[in-house]
């Protein structure tokens, strides 16, 4: 067993884990924050992606005792329960960005380090070359990138980094 | 994925004891190789010791002339490096173009010249631009480094510490990916250095990364893509696989290596 101590959400968080235990099942299973999803378990899909010190990285791809000392965020970390959803939430919800929603949280994910790394204006091309790494079975993706494109300028008006 | 024993050395001393100590032991950086292949159950070390929290190994930096790359540094790192994008712009390029921003957010620049994967992206810069591989023991020829795919030079017990790049006077490298992996089906680095031009191919070998002598000679009479024209690439010793024959391959070295001609002079 190893001892980690790290933030998720917020929140200082230690647990004694088996160091097999991947990011995303320690998420999932240990803090029940089942908004990260494992779909294909093999760093292609894109639904396990959480943000490491802010990086978006494939959490299904990363042991949880790799996270100790860091700081990892995760859907449920951007708006508190009840609370307004954040932008880019938002944005997904009024430009139906998704159908079943399994990939969601990991396009939110990716659509919120795209913007800290890219700015909040965002064309096509770049939107649609920065999800190579999250794969939608449902949407077609047009509607996916309508809503990161909202969503980009939503958080430059509320201000959100 | 089976049972190990996570270590996690803070000093370069510490991580190179404790390879010593433990058989069966791997080193971890990103893992984004590794995880994958444990999770399969086709690596299963015994101990894993992760190289991740050893400060000052991602550094990025010029020296004597060199650029001189940290073995930690992540892809996304060397790719946004104002001092890669001045000194090597190419190599910038190359490492933004590794897998997705996730993946280059925690590969690192070590974790892909260790392994050798001969679809790889940098073992084609390393060869090209004759980089130097530094270890915790020795200073490694990139032209004796790569030993065949996933074989190196490397010792059991040999961590990479720093890739020193000389500077090329022309650089470029063209991949044409596999649409799903976004691995080199074929990578091409052409580079014109001091003294030398060099040309080296990923992704297309049965034995991993090569330099290609004939298109070399050939730009070395004459730095241009024309040069390369009528030049024509044996098919013998390349992979052919679902992804593509080797005839394919042998057609796409070809015309990247020509692209790469010319995206080096600067012409698009």
């Amino acid at each position: 067993m190893a001892k980690i101590s790290l933030i998720v959400n917020g929140k200082p968080t230690t647990a004694d884990i088996d160091p097999r235990t991947l990011l995303v099942n320690f998420l999932r299973e240990n803090l029940r924050l089942t908004g990260t999803h494992i779909g294909c378990d093999t760093s292609q899909c894109g639904a396990c992606i959480v943000h490491l010190d802010g990086k978006a990285v494939k959490s299904c791809t990363m042991l949880a005792v790799m996270a100790d000392g860091h700081e990892i965020e995760t859907i449920e970390g951007l708006a508190a329960d009840g609370a307004p959803l954040h932008p880019m939430q938002e944005a997904f919800r009024e430009h139906h960005g998704l159908q079943c929603g399994f990939c969601t949280p990991g396009m939110i994910m990716t659509a919120i380090d795209m913007v800290r790394r890219k700015g909040y204006d965002l064309d096509e091309c770049t939107i649609r070359e920065e999800l190579e790494g999250n794969l939608c079975r449902c949407t077609g993706y047009q509607n996916i990138v309508a809503s990161i494109a909202a969503g980009a300028t939503a958080m430059a008006k509320s201000r959100i980094a | 994925m089976y049972e190990f024993k996570y270590h996690r050395p803070e000093t370069l001393q510490q991580a190179v004891d404790l390879l010593v100590a433990n058989e069966d032991a791997m080193l971890i950086a990103g893992g984004h190789t590794l995880v994958p292949v444990m999770k399969q159950r086709l690596a299963s070390p015994a101990h894993l010791i992760d190289l991740s929290h050893i400060e000052g190994l991602d550094s990025i930096e010029m020296r004597d002339g060199l650029l001189a790359i940290g073995a930690t540094a992540k892809h996304a790192d060397v790719a946004g490096s104002p001092i890669v994008c001045e000194a090597i712009p190419a190599l910038a390029e190359l490492a933004g173009m590794i897998g997705d921003p996730a993946v280059r957010h925690k590969g690192t620049i070590g974790g892909s010249l260790a392994n050798n994967d001969p679809t790889a992206d940098y073992p084609a810069a390393c060869l090209a631009l004759d980089a130097t591989i530094v270890t915790n023991k020795r200073r490694l020829e990139s032209d004796g480094y790569f030993q065949g795919m996933f074989s190196t030079a490397l010792e059991a017990d040999e961590i990479i510490t720093q890739v020193m790049f000389p500077l090329p006077k022309k650089a470029a490298y063209q991949k044409f990916r596999n649409q799903a992996s976004r691995y080199a089906l074929v990578g091409v680095f052409v580079a014109g250095l001091a003294s030398d031009v060099r040309v080296a191919v990923t992704g297309a070998g049965a034995d991993g990364v090569f330099r290609l002598t004939t298109f070399e000679e050939a730009l070395k009479k004459s730095f241009t893509s024309k040069s390369l024209e009528g030049l024509s690439v044996l098919s013998d010793g390349l992979n052919s696989d679902l992804h593509g024959s080797a005839e394919h391959r042998a057609h796409l070295i070809g015309v990247l290596a020509r692209r790469a001609v010319d995206s080096a002079n600067g012409k698009t």
